[in-house]
C-alpha cells in the first residue's frame, strides 16, 4: 500500500480555524455519544411500550404493535433518516414547516431528526425483545398473579416485567452496541457525527487511513464503555436462583 | 561456410541485442505507463454525477467536459506505448473513495471534478489545470439576496468535504455574520435543502450550481449571485511522483487547450443541450478560463 503515515495531521489547526483536526475527532465523538444516548432513551422507551403492548390480552392493541414493528424493522435506516429530514416537513402545516426549518437552530433539527429516526428504527427492534422475553416467563405466572387477585397493570408491572427486563439486558446490550454503529448513517443527513468528521478529515486533509482508523478507536471505545455499563447492570439486577444468579 | 554462417548468426544477434536494448531505452517506462503496458489495461475514475464534468448519459455512457480530457489523455497514452488497442475500462469513484482508490491501484487517473490543493498534493499528483471555478451563490430570484452581508442570520447549505463549506466558515468567524451553516452530503442533497426552504443560498463552485439549476423543476427561478469567494482549480488526479505519466498529461492538455480543441469542449458542454435530458447550462467562459487556456499550468489556487 503506497501510503505514507502522518500522524502528526492531528494535532494541525483544521482549514475552519477553529481547532485541530484532533479537536474535530473529539466533537464528532461527543456528537455520537450525544445521539447514541438520546436515540437509546427513545427505543428503549418505545420499544418497551410497543413490546408490552404487543403480548396484552387485547387483540386490537397487539396489532398496532405488530404494525410498528413490521413497518419500522423492515425499511432501511436511511430511507428512515431521509423521510424524517427532506419528507416529513413537507407533509405539515406551512407554520410548523417554517418552526422547523428556520426558528430551530439547523444543527439541532438534524439531532432531532436522527434521534427521532435512529430511536423509532431500534425500538422496533427492542420491541421484538421485550416482547419474546415477556412470552418466555412462564404463563404460571401471570395466572397466579390474576388468581391472586391482581389487575393486568400489577401483574405486569409487580410480577412479569422486573422478570423480562432480566432476560432482555443481554440481547439489548447487542442492539444498543449495533444502534451505536447504526448511528454513522446520520452523517448522511449532514449531523456532525464521528463518521462525518472523518470524511471532512479525508476531503480537507487527504488522510483517509488516518481518520478512519482514529474514529474506529473512537467507536471502540463507546462501545466497550456500554458492554462495560450493560455487564454491570446485569450483575446487579441478577436474582439469586435464576441463570447466573448466586443459589 | 560453415564459419560465415556461424558469423552471420553472432552479427545477427548482436544487432538483434541491440535493437532490443534500444527499445529499452527508448520506452524505459515508469510508474502508471509501466502498469498499463504489462497489463494492457488502462482504468480511468470517472465520477457519476458531476454534470457536466463527468457523470452517465442516458445509455450509461461516461461523459462531460473532463471526460473530454480524460479520452484526449487515453487517445495519447494509445500512441506513446504504441498500443492502439489498448482496452480502457471505467471505475466509479466518489470524492470519499478517490483518493485511497488511487493509491492503491484500483483506477490510473481520473478528470471529473477535483480541486488540486495544497493539502491533497501530499497524496496526489495533479496534471495541468483543465477547470476554473468560482465559489458562489445560489439562491431563489424572489428574494432578493445579492451578496454574503444579505445572508446574516439565514440558513446557508454547503456540501460537506468541500473548500466552499472551508469559505464560509471562515467568512462567517471573520465577519460575525452569524450564518447558520447546514451541510449535506452532496450536491444533490444540498439543492433540495435550498429548494424546500430549509436554506435561503447554496454556497458552493458556480459550474456545479449551474448544473444543479438546469436540474431544478424551474430552473429560471433559480439565480447565481455574489462576488466569488474563492477561486479554485480542477485537475486531472493520478499517483504521486509518477513524472513520467504527468509529463504525457500535461503535453496533452497543454496541446488541447492552445489548440482552441477545450474551448470547443467547452462550449458543447455548457452552452448547448446536453445529455440525457438536453438541458442546458447557460454558463459562459469566465476570464480566468480564457487566462488559462491561454497560459496552461497546474498551479493549485489555494
Amino acid at each position: 500500500m503506497a501510503t505514507s503515515w502522518n500522524w502528526g495531521i492531528f494535532l494541525q489547526p483544521t482549514p475552519f480555524g477553529d481547532t485541530t483536526y484532533l479537536g474535530w475527532i473529539w466533537l464528532g465523538f461527543e456528537m455520537t455519544i450525544l445521539l447514541a444516548l438520546s436515540s437509546g432513551i427513545l427505543a428503549f422507551l418505545v420499544g418497551s411500550f410497543f413490546g408490552v403492548l404487543r403480548t396484552l390480552p387485547n387483540r386490537f392493541l397487539a396489532f398496532i404493535g405488530t404494525c410498528y414493528v413490521e413497518l419500522f424493522r423492515n425499511v432501511p435506516l436511511i430511507i428512515h433518516l431521509f423521510f424524517w429530514v427532506y419528507a416529513m416537513p413537507m407533509l405539515v402545516p406551512e407554520s410548523v414547516r417554517d418552526w422547523l426549518y428556520n426558528d430551530l437552530d439547523p444543527m439541532f433539527f438534524t439531532f432531532l431528526m436522527a434521534t427521532i429516526g435512529l430511536g423509532l428504527f431500534t425500538g422496533a427492534r427492542i420491541c421484538e425483545q421485550v416482547r419474546t422475553a415477556i412470552i418466555s416467563i412462564p404463563a404460571g405466572q401471570k395466572n397466579a398473579a390474576i388468581a391472586l387477585g391482581l389487575t393486568l397493570r400489577q401483574s405486569y408491572l409487580y410480577i412479569i416485567l422486573p422478570n423480562a427486563y432480566r432476560r432482555v439486558l443481554p440481547p439489548l446490550t447487542s442492539e444498543m452496541l449495533n444502534m451505536v454503529k447504526n448511528s454513522a448513517v446520520a452523517s448522511t443527513i449532514g449531523y456532525i457525527d464521528l463518521t462525518k468528521q472523518a470524511s471532512q478529515l479525508l476531503e480537507h486533509a487527504g488522510r483517509p487511513y488516518e481518520s478512519f482508523i482514529a474514529i474506529t478507536i473512537g467507536y471502540v471505545i463507546i462501545n466497550i464503555a456500554i458492554m462495560l455499563i450493560m455487564q454491570f447492570i446485569e450483575k446487579r439486577v441478577r436474582l439469586p436462583g435464576t441463570i447466573g444468579g448466586k443459589a | 561456410m560453415k564459419k560465415k554462417t556461424q558469423l552471420a548468426k553472432l552479427v545477427l544477434s548482436f544487432a538483434m541485442l541491440g535493437a532490443i536494448s534500444h527499445a529499452a531505452i527508448a520506452e524505459d517506462l515508469t510508474g502508471t505507463l509501466a502498469k498499463i503496458k504489462e497489463n494492457g489495461v488502462v482504468v480511468i475514475g470517472h465520477r457519476e454525477s458531476s454534470v457536466p464534468f463527468s457523470y452517465y448519459d442516458a445509455n450509461q455512457k461516461v461523459v462531460g467536459y473532463s471526460q473530454d480530457y480524460a479520452d484526449k489523455i487515453v487517445d495519447a497514452v494509445k500512441e506513446a506505448l504504441n498500443m492502439p488497442d489498448l482496452q480502457v475500462k471505467y471505475l466509479p469513484i466518489t470524492s470519499q473513495n478517490r483518493i485511497p482508490l488511487l493509491q492503491n491501484g484500483s483506477y490510473d487517473f481520473e478528470c471529473g471534478s477535483t480541486t488540486n490543493n495544497v493539502a491533497r498534493q501530499q497524496q496526489a499528483d495533479f496534471s495541468d489545470t483543465i477547470f476554473i471555478v468560482g465559489t458562489r451563490f445560489l439562491v431563489k430570484e424572489s428574494s432578493k439576496i445579492k451578496d454574503i452581508d444579505d445572508l446574516k442570520g439565514k440558513n446557508v447549505v454547503v456540501t460537506s468535504g468541500t473548500t466552499s463549506e472551508v469559505k464560509l466558515n471562515n467568512i462567517n468567524d471573520e465577519q460575525k455574520l452569524n450564518i447558520r451553516i447546514i451541510t449535506t452530503k452532496d450536491h444533490g442533497d444540498s439543492f433540495r435543502t435550498l429548494e424546500s426552504g430549509r436554506a435561503a443560498a447554496f454556497l458552493i463552485d458556480d459550474a456545479l450550481l449551474a448544473g444543479e439549476r438546469s436540474r431544478a423543476k424551474k430552473p429560471s427561478q433559480w439565480v447565481i449571485v455574489g462576488k466569488p469567494l474563492s477561486y479554485e482549480a480542477y485537475g486531472c488526479m493520478l499517483r504521486k511522483g509518477d513524472t513520467q505519466f504527468k509529463a504525457l498529461m500535461d503535453k496533452e492538455i497543454s496541446n488541447y487547450q492552445t489548440s482552441g480543441q477545450a474551448e470547443k469542449s467547452f462550449n458543447r458542454w455548457f452552452k448547448e443541450p446536453i445529455p440525457p435530458k438536453g438541458l442546458n447550462m447557460n454558463f459562459d467562459l469566465s476570464p480566468e478560463m480564457k487566462a488559462l487556456f491561454a497560459a496552461p499550468n497546474d498551479k493549485a489556487l489555494d
